[in-house]
């Protein structure tokens, strides 16, 4: 086969270990692949060929390390949440990804891809969004480098998150409505997709989580595993070891594999929480749809089904094939909770600690707050991965 | 914590049997008596007299027809079939109710189901080609299927006799050409151009080129779809290849309610072209 010739460098860790490289087909475990139409499998094998070459690349990696350093101003801190610890009567760890500049975990992985698209000569980005965060994300990273961009985000999204449009539009992006399907996240990525399709020569497809086809869900965790790495180096330093627990919402993924990377190989347990109305991973049907082979809300048939969130960003009915995978090893679990503990979460973390969180990752915060009695006296580690500006006008309208 | 888990590779795929099936067949022997072929596409559901629809077709000169069993989220479909796969299945369309009415159709031509993965993964590779078996279809298309993943439903459908239609595509190197190509049964789904399926005003070159490039490389029939809009692009692209699929074009005449009237119309059109081309 054609792929052959691609590179098998093992560029982090071993092909086979937990959370190593998926190798040429792209597998985790029995889930991944690359499940796409034939016009893009040849645009796939590009991609990883230049992205496995780059990253074992120091120039490349270099440039990548100046970007997030003195663009998306990481490293970003741990903050220790006192006084919520104190009311959960454990202690809680802050991964502040909600500081990086455009106010989300989202970037580390756009300044990863537009850097690699331009090394790749595209000139042009396209990309899926649902709350909006990865669209301004890869329109702030196109501003950055010169690049046309294209944003497709759901009709209904486009409403929930209407400054988030405006701010792409302002970064010089253009915003097309998917009008298809529950018009959310999903058929943002449809319509992604099919333009990448019909654009493929030019363009690069920026995906904004670890899903979709092989080299995507590797790549994207490695571009996200700074989170990881610098988490787990500030843990030590701050509490002499590693966490007990490593937390973060899902809802492609991208921020929970990034932090669940660096820990993959210690003795912390790693849990994912999803929307209880995005439930991948708790319903654990397996299918496959936007190029990989994952678990999949789908009815019985295996027409896939809505999800239904409060946050636009975990409204999807899939999940990257990797967690999957984690779960069916059992090296991560996986938690669902309800809109309304969100919403306690979300309310909770503003009053007692001054930080206003997105509805993502109040998700997880849900999750520790149910589970307070299994995790006393534990050490929590929470990936806050975004701030909580872009949701408070929706929240104003739920709270009255 | 260092559990270790070994890959589960993909099934490699497996050389596609020497016998010829029913559409390759039909199709070798139309193109030996000097016809260009014609393989028209119908969206399962579409309407409640979508079977009448496919008998006109068939009728109208089609020498196979495609059957889309609708997904909700087709990728490779443009507007106007996405728009008749969302109709198809707010009535309530699915695979056994189709699979079913196919099995009564008696259509006179061989038929080939066109559809997406994540409905034959669902049903299990085996349980499908077996039910497309036993529904008398006699080919499948799954564009969201490329080759290096093919390997598992390849095998159920060799097993099953259903002959598993491949895609070649513009973007395609030359090594790969003749890969795709040597696992195609029943025909080679040439796509006409980078894109999705949908409407063009004007044949996309990349249809004559990429059927250029196909056509030396096997004997077995050639038909170029996606893009192929009107009966003159059908003429057209057919002096390179052995013939079209016509999707959009008539899915359109169908979502306006053209009806097995306007359906019959338009594919005698396009007979009418290719048999005069
Ligand atoms: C702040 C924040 N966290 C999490 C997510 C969900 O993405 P992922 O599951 O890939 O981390 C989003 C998506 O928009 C987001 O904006």
């Amino acid at each position: 086969m054609t792929d052959t010739d691609v590179p098998q460098a093992e560029t982090v860790s071993k092909v086979d270990t937990v959370m190593g490289d998926p190798g040429p087909t792209g597998r985790f475990g029995e889930f991944g692949g690359r499940f796409v139409p034939e016009t893009l499998v040849p645009a796939c094998a590009e991609l990883e060929r230049a992205f496995r070459e780059k990253w074992l690349d120091e120039g490349f990696r270099g440039e990548f390390e100046t970007l997030l350093r003195t663009y998306a101003g990481r490293p970003s801190m741990l903050t220790r949440a006192d006084r919520i610890s104190e009311e959960l009567g454990l202690t809680l760890l802050l991964k502040r990804e909600d500081l990086n500049h455009t106010g989300s975990h989202k970037i580390n992985n756009v300044l990863g891809q537009a850097l690699l698209a331009k090394h790749m000569g595209k000139t042009r980005l396209i990309a899926e969004t649902g709350a909006g965060q990865h669209g301004v994300a890869t329109a702030t990273a196109a501003a950055l480098m010169g690049m046309e961009c294209l944003v497709y985000m759901g009709e209904v999204d486009m409403e929930r998150q209407a400054l988030n449009v405006f701010r792409m539009k302002l970064l010089g992006a253009e915003v097309r409505p998917a009008l298809s399907g529950s018009r959310t996240l999903k058929d943002a990525v449809n319509e992604a997709m099919r333009a990448w399709v019909a654009e493929v020569e030019e363009t690069h497809y920026c995906l904004g989580s670890v899903m979709g086809p092989h080299p995507y869900p590797f790549m994207v965790r490695e571009f996200h595993r700074v989170i990881g790495d610098e988490a787990r180096e500030q843990c030590r330093e701050m509490t002499g070891g590693d966490p007990d627990v490593a937390t973060a919402c899902v809802g492609g993924g991208s921020n929970a594999a990034g932090l669940f990377v660096g820990f993959a190989d210690t003795d912390t347990e790693l849990v994912g929480v999803e929307p209880a109305g995005g439930a991948a991973v708790g319903r654990a049907v397996p299918g496959v749809v936007h190029g990989s082979k994952s678990y999949l809300m789908q009815d019985e048939f295996g027409q896939v089904l809505e999800a239904e969130s409060i946050s636009a960003g975990l409204d999807y009915p899939g999940v990257g094939p990797e967690h999957a995978h984690l779960a069916a090893i059992g090296r991560a679990r996986y938690e669902q909770v309800t809109d309304a503990e969100v919403l306690d979460a979300f309310q909770l973390l503003s009053r007692t600690e001054g930080i206003i969180p997105a509805l993502e990752p109040s998700h997880a915060l849900a999750w520790v707050m149910r589970d307070r009695e299994a995790l006393a006296g534990k050490t929590v580690l929470l990936n806050l991965s975004g701030r909580g500006d872009k949701d408070v006008e929706q929240v104003q309208g739920i709270l009255g | 914590m260092t559990a270790t888990e070994r890959s589960a590779a993909p099934t490699p795929v497996a050389d596609a049997p020497a016998t010829i099936g029913a559409i390759e067949a039909k199709l070798r022997e139309r193109r030996e008596a000097g016809a260009k072929l014609l393989v028209p596409y119908v969206t399962a559901g579409i309407s409640p007299d979508w079977t009448d629809i496919v008998r006109a077709v068939a009728d109208a000169g089609a020498d196979a027809i495609e059957i889309g069993l609708p997904f909700s989220d087709p990728v490779m479909d443009g507007p106007v079939i996405q728009e008749a796969s969302d109709r198809a299945l707010a009535a309530g369309t699915d695979p056994p109710a189709v699979l079913d009415a196919l099995a009564e159709i008696d259509a006179g031509v061989p038929l080939a189901i066109m559809t997406y993965y994540n409905l034959v993964f669902r049903a299990g590779d085996a349980r499908f080609a077996a039910s497309l078996a036993q529904a008398g279809v006699s080919g499948a298309i799954l564009p969201d299927l490329p080759l290096e993943e093919s390997g598992d439903w390849a095998a159920a459908a060799d097993e099953a006799d259903i002959e598993t239609i491949m895609l070649v595509a513009p973007t395609a190197p030359d090594d790969r050409l003749p890969q795709v190509i040597n696992r195609c049964r029943g025909f080679v789904y040439s796509v006409g151009l980078v894109g999705i399926t949908g409407e063009r005003s004007e044949l996309a070159r990349s249809a004559l080129e990429l059927a250029a490039r196909v056509k030396p490389l096997t004997d077995k029939p050639v038909l170029v779809g996606v893009g192929v809009s009107t009966p003159e692009q059908a003429a057209e692209v057919s002096t390179v290849a052995d013939g079209v699929v016509v999707g959009s074009a008539l899915v359109r005449v169908l979502l306006e309610g053209g009806g097995t009237s306007g359906a019959a119309d338009l594919v005698g059109r396009f007979r009418h072209a290719l048999d005069a081309g």
